[in-house]
């Protein structure tokens, strides 16, 4: 079974606001049931105000959808649709203490309902502007068809350039044969030939000495921290963004992801790659958290 | 904790009987059979007496016909590797659309590195098509892999009669038949089947343990080379606790097939229409005609099997369901998709397994628990209106994209 958290298990056991919305003025329909998922959410937007006075969903999809759902329409009673707007699908992940990567399409089904709903309310055409693959990176939540796009357009010919432009195999490492083959695949359409030899070595960071058994002094154990961050800063750079240390807390790491990727719908993943690159190196539990965190107190949340 | 397991075709407990059997050779007897010494020597006759045992289930005419292997993946792959080695000129494989991924996904490999798979469909019960089979069977084809029980709905194939078509046009069978061992009858020494695959934990015996069937005389090729074990076929020191565990556990099986075929139905039987006669909108899926005594596979409409599967586990209830998302992929169950069960039904299959632990009580508790879960996901659910499904759901639900 998944290793869902408290929080979307509770919101899967007793979700919140279920069932039609008469009198609503924004419905917004997403997925089908051939995809598994399939989500109405009906709002009451007060034409007045522009706030969002009431929310409801109807779902047919697994656990996590219907969760994502649930605290869907939690988050956005009370808003105002411009605010609305920009709620994010990590905005629902987070609000649910986070998804497993495989079930993050449900947040962001979630986004695109709620997306759709004011679409409808304003009277506007909504477009869909994503199509989503079979997932092949579950480190970093990448999907084939994110890849399949970048090796196309960008003419990518190594696992290492897909690495450098995805993150997609940066992590465990246990989808570099599946991503050969998209290599393989897109790289036959345009006349070439995958050349398996090519595939360059994937450059660790360069081991410290540990201390004495038991672990590293506090120093080692910061520099080792460092060294990771620095391994994947290229991969960060490339998407325009980076990553600082900022503070270690006992087993929290508080990271301030700046530029690009402070803004990406992929930081909330980012960070778990860098998490699960941080336990491999550290070999113990940590947790890593964004840095804005450490000034934020606890955040409040509405249950109406 | 689950307290009402029916989930049996994922694994079994081991039976108690089985634990007992082993434990004597984790810290007495803990020898390795090869060895001269008295620590070896005891091993290796618990080790020959297991292989009696095994091959007393399998009706085999042979103890050295037994293969000992580490689980039924391993057992699929050592069988259809070994005669694409046998035939180096063969380069096609027949096999079914409705396969474990211990068998489709090698075939999927092995289909990109150029050899032709043909995969049979199955029509709307999960039936094979013995004439398109017999079209397809000649001399190109190295090995036939089909199973003899399907792990999903339980519909069982016509394995014999297929070895016997195949044999006759001189190409390998082989079966996968973990789901079947212990629950069907077997008799392998008035079959052709060239190779059968057994898995331990699907009967009782411990996980990590398996068998491959190889009938004397058929070609073999090994896939593990190294130490003389298994005569050669299959190196690697003998995992001894769980051979021996296996072995009582194919024993015990004998002694409770007639149990599985007449008791344990009883209590599926009684499930699956205490289930239907209460909740409108399921069916069952593949063949009620022709399947194993302990599987029901119920498809619940319009609604998704994982949400089913979380509302049963918090009544104490396990079960499984073949819906993409408890997999994580983005299709409902291969088995289902071949079977042209619509959408609308396949995401919300939902199987029970029993085995001969479970009671009458505890599946009148689930036929007790089933309605008002399948009832409470429809309430959520944007197909399914105040009395059963929105008229033409495809059309009242209309997605911006699809």
């Amino acid at each position: 079974m998944w290793d869902y958290s408290d929080k979307v298990k509770e919101h899967f056991f007793q979700p919140r606001n279920v069932g039609a919305l008469p009198g609503a003025n924004g419905i917004g329909d997403v997925g089908s049931i051939s995809c598994g998922d399939a989500l109405r959410l009906s709002i009451i937007v007060n034409e007045d105000t522009d706030v969002i006075e009431d929310a409801k969903f109807q779902t047919f999809g697994c656990g996590s959808a219907i969760a994502s759902s649930s605290a869907l329409t939690e988050i956005i009673k009370g808003m105002k649709v411009e605010e609305a707007l920009k709620v994010t699908n990590d905005d629902i992940a987070d609000f649910l203490d986070g998804l497993p990567p495989e079930k993050m399409h449900c947040s962001v089904m979630g986004r695109e309902a709620l997306q759709a709903a004011i679409a409808n309310f304003k009277g506007e055409a909504w477009a869909d502007d994503h199509e989503e693959g079979a997932l092949v990176c579950k480190c970093f939540a990448v999907d084939e068809k994110l890849i399949e796009g970048l090796v196309r357009n960008h003419n990518l010919r190594t696992v290492q350039e897909v690495t450098n432009y995805t993150k997609a195999g940066g992590g465990c490492c246990a989808c570099h044969e599946g991503i050969e083959e998209i290599l393989m695949r897109v790289m036959e359409e345009r006349g070439e030939i995958f050349n398996a030899d090519s595939v360059p070595e994937i450059v660790e960071p360069e081991p410290l000495p540990l201390a004495a058994k038991g672990g590293m002094t506090t120093v080692q154990r910061i520099r080792r921290i460092e060294a990771v961050i620095e391994s994947i800063r290229p991969n960060l750079r490339m998407d325009g963004g980076d990553a600082e240390l900022v503070e270690v807390d006992g087993n929290t790491i508080y990271i301030k992801m700046t530029g690009a990727c402070s803004s990406c719908g992929m930081a909330s993943m980012t960070i778990g790659g860098i998490q699960q690159r941080l336990m491999e190196e550290l070999g113990e539990f940590i947790k890593v958290v964004p840095a804005e965190k450490l000034a934020q107190p606890p955040r409040k949340v509405a249950h109406g | 904790m689950a307290d009402i397991y029916l989930d049996n075709n994922a694994t079994t407990q081991c039976d108690p009987k089985v634990v007992e059997a082993m434990l004597p050779f984790f810290l007495e007897q803990f020898g390795n059979p090869s060895s001269i010494h008295s620590f070896g020597a005891g091993v290796g006759r618990a080790l020959g007496k297991a292989r009696k045992q095994i091959q007393a289930l399998l009706g085999a005419a042979h103890d050295s016909e037994i293969i000992l292997t580490s689980c039924g993946t391993e057992s699929d792959n050592t069988a259809i590797l070994s005669a694409l080695k046998c035939f180096p000129n063969r380069k096609e494989i027949i096999t079914t659309t409705v396969e474990h991924p211990a068998v489709l996904a090698l075939c999927a490999q092995l289909e990109k590195e150029g050899y032709t798979i043909h995969r049979l469909g199955v029509d709307s019960k999960g039936r094979l098509d013995l004439e398109e089979y017999k079209r397809l069977l000649t001399p190109n084809v190295a090995i036939v892999s089909v199973m003899w029980a399907n792990n999903e709905t339980g519909t069982l194939f016509p394995v014999e009669e297929m070895a016997e078509m195949a044999h006759a046009v001189g190409v390998q069978f082989h079966t996968d038949a973990v789901q079947a061992v212990g629950k069907v009858p077997i008799n392998l020494k008035n079959s052709k089947i060239d190779m059968l695959s057994v898995s331990g934990h699907k009967l009782h015996a411990p996980k990590g343990i398996g068998v491959l069937y190889l009938k004397r005389g058929a070609r073999f090729r090994p896939l593990f080379r190294g130490g003389h074990q298994e005569r050669g076929r299959r190196a690697g020191t003998e995992n001894a606790a769980s051979v021996v565990g296996l072995g009582k556990a194919c024993e015990l099986a004998l002694e409770h097939i007639e149990f599985e075929n007449t008791q344990v139905k009883v209590l599926r039987d009684r499930l699956e229409q205490g289930i239907l006669a209460q909740v409108p909108n399921c069916f069952v899926t593949g063949d009620p005609d022709n399947r194993l005594p302990n599987t029901a596979n119920i498809a619940f409409e319009y609604i998704e099997g994982e949400g089913i599967l979380m509302l049963l586990n918090k009544e104490g209830i396990a079960a499984s369901s073949g819906s993409a998302c408890t997999s994580g992929s983005l299709e409902p169950s291969h088995v289902m998709r071949a079977m042209d069960i619509p959408y609308t039904a396949a995401h919300g299959t939902i199987r029970f397994s029993l085995s001969r632990y479970n009671t009458q009580v505890e599946v009148d508790k689930v036929i007790a628990a089933v309605p008002p879960i399948v009832a409470e996901l429809r309430r959520l659910s944007p197909y399914w209106g105040e009395n059963g499904p929105v008229t033409e759901p495809e059309k009242a639900f209309a997605p911006v994209y699809a």
